[in-house]
């Protein structure tokens, strides 16, 4: 970076060339008023009160001038004095000046610049001032927006176009009646406006402000609960409570962004609906107990179901310490490798698929990195709904020039952005990335020198793809081969392209087919191990590659390592000081299963609600219901809690410590803001009692740390975490050792295999299980709204993300409701081999013809009741993705007709 | 609506610039702006919604509202003020139930106001169509549109 001398003031000062006056002077303490500039928005000069007087040029805008060597600044000037008041006087007229009450109040940069250049109250009093009176828009659940208070900076303007890329609003109008106006003037609730708040946060005055808020006494460093992007957050605290939420911009997830869920979604936390005590379920009914009574309880029937009778479902919302504990309790202390995740239901296709192509099952490159590449094909992920904040990395490559390729049976937002977009019937992801290798064959623009040093089964893999001619790819995925080719290409020859994924590839029945056709594109083109380029799959839930990392999967210990490797069952004995199961436990759907055969007779569940979460939903109850002993430790009675024999209260994220890893194997801190909620108490804390009671060895923890400290000592790719490390930052894995800085790119120099290389993966065709027929003519898939979060537990309680999306709404295209009668807005019934569920319509162009759509976030609507639990034969994954239903508007009564027959 | 905006649309490329002529071209044929048209120029330009309105509103030739099939201007230049055009306004407007700029429902009426008709000797005046009503009173309103 060139440094050059500029004076300002008198005062002689280091520049960064490329910079502005205003950006150089603020970095070195000197105050120039502003209130259009942003750091991170581009400058537009519009108030004009930056003005700044170079000598010999006259007056220039401070905040788009560019430094330039030996230049001399005088930031306050007679005319530079006169300038600045005008633009004040002119903006406070036209202004409400009751600011008191305003939540801007301490903040209004309006006040302070008034306060700095020093109105005279005479002279204000002599313009006209303001009558305008436009009412203020309150239609947003989160926030109040008052035009009548508003500058015109365009901050807000900016923000929404250039950081948010929802362009929900712009200037309209003229002259003294122009106003930031969304699409037709309406209120904002019914824009494009997406709600993440950052307009909010970034409003110079009182023109936009949260609803009901309050300011924190302190604020506590953190990590969101949500979904996998992981993004840093500072808690804000008032009392026990939680009354906001900011984003952390030193953290490189998100760079202090957030959603409308991370932003606005904390009063779960504090909710009355929070278990508060232990409850035992006597005679049918719960009955409040001490941690006493409900721990003995669970210790003395446990012990009668050791072994192969027990297992346990770790959870993906919880700790890595927490996450580590439940599976050395099942496998230490009940002698089982029954334990698993509800990765199950999302990501073990990614686990399994890349562990045998790339010999690591995560995001091979960074957050980060996505905003920097030339070429995105995003398939099977609806990213701004269900990963927003990279959503945001995502819109901010394709507005710089990359090249965006969208994959997805429905028309979602990021196509908008695309220059491709391929529309492939549900299930044909194998034949439509297939055909694009073999297109990248055929043109010879597949990358050999990479191919012959870094992988290995490329010749096998060629042969394979004769079987996908053009004629067959574009007969099954229903896509038009220049569309396809068109795709192949851009992807193959831009440099670097990274491939996003997530739900839409994995749960399938050939989910892990799916996941190594993307590992074998990357290989082909050599898109991996480079910077911005990649394998990535988009974890779901705060902490499922942590829960995974820990080993709560019944083949695998913490760092993968395999249960029926003796090596490995040596080195976990030898830790942990008691002989282990050398066979490998069954996974979530299987322990289901088992149950239902009554052959696993208790089971410890670790916050998560399968019924409406897994597939088959009524066959998971059914299951449940059949256990003899049951035991839930949730943050509330969830809808399978309700059926538990024993329920035990556990913290939430923010009254614990503890380590989250996110979708870029970043592991992070999160720091215990406020005490436990009634007798909660953290997991980590419960299951080290649960250990104990039952005579376990290895459970005297005193704080989470010294478990990651036993977790670094058995994990490599953790070896060097520490919660001291920690402290400064979160740490990507492999890290090594205690002076290793983590790994921001995975398969630089050698893939994690045993021969380093990489592997070809020879793969067929198949369709999915259920496929429409005359009867059931019409394909589900399923999605997750920006606004709600997997079985709602946590969302459905807070009551704005209920106004932004209040039920479930089947989406239909205008084809298919036409046929069959539905319009916009009615009751349907949707019903599928395994069950039927009810909801409102929703008519839109969104999903292909033949395809509906619903999300699994709504108890009164259990999805998963239809949905079908084919599994994936490697992961075992249920095929939620794809099943054939029928639908019919449900006839709603119809009293004058009733009343008719009557009179008849 | 889809046909003819097609046929329009076909004659351009989808570049940023060439958003007024497209509105222009829109306004010509209907009127006014429909809001399923400006979101279909959105998707066409790659220009985001808000951002059309934004400039549409800012030109006073774009209109969002149909134009009814009787167009009263009511003559807001200095000789009508001074002798009440205010008040002419205002009775037009609650007579019609609508106000300056928007169409009746039944799409009979649209209020425009204009700087001089020309009639200054005449004033307060204003146009339905082509024919000129001089020297107008708020009952005489009552009068014209009670035909």
């Amino acid at each position: 970076m060139i440094m050059i001398k500029i004076t300002i003031d008198n005062i002689q000062v280091k520049a960064k060339a490329g910079t502005t006056i205003l950006e150089t002077a603020l970095e070195n303490d000197i105050y120039i008023p502003h209130l259009c500039y942003y750091p991170d928005l581009k400058p537009v000069g519009a108030c004009r009160l930056c003005m700044v007087e170079i000598p010999g040029r006259g007056l220039t805008i401070s905040c788009k001038t560019l430094v330039e060597k030996g230049m001399v600044v005088r930031t306050e000037s007679p005319q530079t004095s006169k300038v600045r008041r005008t633009a004040v006087e002119l903006l406070i007229v036209n202004h409400h000046a009751d600011c008191l009450s305003s939540t801007k109040d301490t903040q209004c940069k309006l006040k302070e610049i008034a306060t700095y250049v020093g109105i005279e109250e005479e002279r204000l009093k002599r313009l006209r001032a303001t009558t305008k009176t436009t009412p203020i828009d309150r239609s947003n659940p989160f926030f109040d927006r008052e035009p009548d208070r508003c500058v015109l900076c365009g901050i807000c303007v900016r923000t929404c176009e250039e950081i948010q890329g929802a362009s929900a609003i712009d200037f309209a109008f003229r002259s003294y009646d122009t106003t930031i106006s969304t699409f037709g003037n309406k209120p904002i609730l019914e824009s494009r406006c997406e709600s993440c708040g950052e307009c909010v946060v970034r409003c110079p005055v009182g023109a936009l402000r949260p609803k009901d808020y309050q300011k924190p006494s302190r604020e506590v460093k953190s990590v969101c609960t949500y979904c996998g992007v992981g993004c840093g957050i500072y808690l804000g605290v008032r009392d026990n409570s939680i009354v906001s939420v900011r984003g952390n911009t030193d953290s490189p997830a998100n760079e202090g962004r957030l959603c409308v869920k991370g932003r606005f979604g904390y009063n779960f936390v504090n909710h009355p609906d929070r278990l508060t005590t232990p409850l035992i379920k006597k005679n049918g009914k719960f009955v409040e107990a001490t941690w006493t009574e409900a721990l003995e309880l669970i210790a003395k029937k446990f012990s009668l179901y050791k072994k192969e009778q027990f297992a346990a479902i770790a959870s993906a919302r919880c700790t890595n310490e927490e996450n580590y504990l439940v599976q050395k309790f099942t496998r230490a202390v009940m002698g089982t490798n029954n334990v698993d995740h509800c990765a199950r239901l999302c990501h073990a296709p990614t686990v399994a698929g890349l562990a045998q192509s790339l010999g690591s099952g995560a995001m091979t490159n960074t957050i980060s990195e996505i905003g920097l590449t030339a070429c995105i094909l995003a398939i099977g992920t609806n990213t701004t709904s269900a990963h927003p904040v990279i959503g945001l990395q995502v819109r901010k490559a394709a507005k710089h020039s990359a090249k965006l390729i969208v994959a997805n049976p429905k028309e979602i937002d990021l196509c908008r952005f695309a220059d491709v977009f391929i529309r492939h019937r549900p299930g044909t992801d194998i034949a439509l990335l297939m055909g694009m290798m073999r297109v990248i064959l055929d043109e010879g623009l597949y990358d050999l020198p990479f191919i012959e040093k870094r992988t290995e089964g490329f010749e096998a893999f060629k042969k394979t793809l004769s079987n996908f001619d053009m004629d067959f790819v574009e007969k099954t995925t229903g896509v038009d081969r220049k569309t396809i080719i068109k795709a192949a290409r851009i992807y193959a020859t831009s440099k670097p392209s990274t491939i996003l994924y997530a739900m839409g590839i994995c749960q399938h029945s050939h989910g892990t087919d799916n996941v190594l056709a993307i590992s074998n594109l990357s290989l082909i083109t050599g898109n991996i191990g480079k910077p911005s380029s990649g394998v990535n799959p988009l974890r779901g839930q705060n902490n499922v590659q942590g829960a995974c990392d820990m080993g709560s999967l019944p083949n695998v210990y913490p760092g993968y390592q395999k249960v029926d490797d003796p090596e490995v069952k040596k080195k976990f004995e030898s830790a942990w000081g008691v002989p282990l199961d050398p066979s490998r436990g069954l996974t979530h759907f299987e322990i289901s299963d088992a149950a239902y055969d009554k052959k696993i007779k208790a089971l410890y569940l670790v916050g998560e609600n399968p019924i409406l979460s897994e597939a088959n939903a009524s066959h998971v109850e059914d299951a449940i219901k059949r256990l003899e002993f049951f035991v839930v430790q949730d943050i509330f009675l969830t809808e399978t809690a309700e059926l538990a024999d024993v329920v035990l209260p556990a913290a939430s994220f923010a009254e614990k410590d503890g380590t989250f890893t996110n979708s870029e194997r970043r592991v992070q801190r999160i720091h215990k803001a406020i005490e436990p909620v009634g007798n909660a108490k953290p997991d980590w804390w419960i299951t080290c009692q649960i250990g104990k009671k039952l005579g376990g060895k290895g459970f005297d923890f005193s704080d989470p740390g010294e478990i990651m400290d036993e977790i670094a000592s058995l994990v490599p790719n953790y070896k060097g975490i520490s919660y001291d490390r920690l402290e400064k930052g979160g740490l990507q894995w492999p890290c090594l050792d205690y002076k290793h800085k983590g790994t921001q790119i995975l398969h630089t120099e050698r893939f994690a295999t045993k021969s380093g290389k990489a592997k070809f993966i020879s793969l067929e065709y198949r369709p999915s299980q259920e496929i429409p027929d005359s009867e059931y003519p019409l394909v589900l898939t399923t999605e997750s709204s920006l606004y709600h979060y997997t079985s709602g537990a946590m969302t459905r309680r807070v009551d704005g993300l209920n106004i932004l999306r209040k039920q479930e709404l089947v989406e239909i295209n205008p084809e298919d409701a036409n046929r069959l009668g539905i319009s916009d807005g009615q009751t349907v019934r949707i019903t599928s081999r395994r069950g039927e569920v009810q909801a409102k319509a929703k008519v839109t162009d969104v999903p292909l013809p033949g395809v509906i759509s619903m999300s699994i976030h709504f108890a009164e609507t259990k999805t998963n009741l239809v949905t079908n639990a084919a599994l994936d034969p490697i992961s075992k994954t249920p095929e939620t993705k794809v099943c054939a239903v029928k639908v019919c508007p449900v006839k709603s009564f119809n009293h004058r007709e009733h009343r008719g027959k009557d009179i008849v | 609506m889809g046909n003819f905006l097609s046929a329009i649309l076909s004659s351009y490329e989808g570049k940023e610039d060439e958003l007024i002529p497209i509105l222009q071209q829109v306004q010509e044929k209907l009127g006014y702006l429909p809001e399923e048209a400006m979101l279909e120029i959105a998707k066409f330009t790659g220009v985001s919604e808000s951002k059309i309105y934004g400039v549409a509103s800012f030109y006073a030739q774009f209109r969002f509202t149909p134009v009814g099939k009787n167009k009263v201007t009511v003559c807001r230049g200095t000789a009508c003020y001074v002798r009440g055009a205010p008040r002419i306004l205002e009775e037009v407007e609650r007579r019609l139930g609508i106000r300056d700029g928007e169409t009746t429902k039944d799409l009979e009426y649209t209020i425009d106001t204009v700087a001089c008709i020309g009639c200054c000797a005449l004033s307060p005046c204003m146009m339905i169509n082509k024919e000129v009503h001089i020297k107008l009173t708020p009952p005489k309103i009552d009068k014209i549109f009670s035909k």
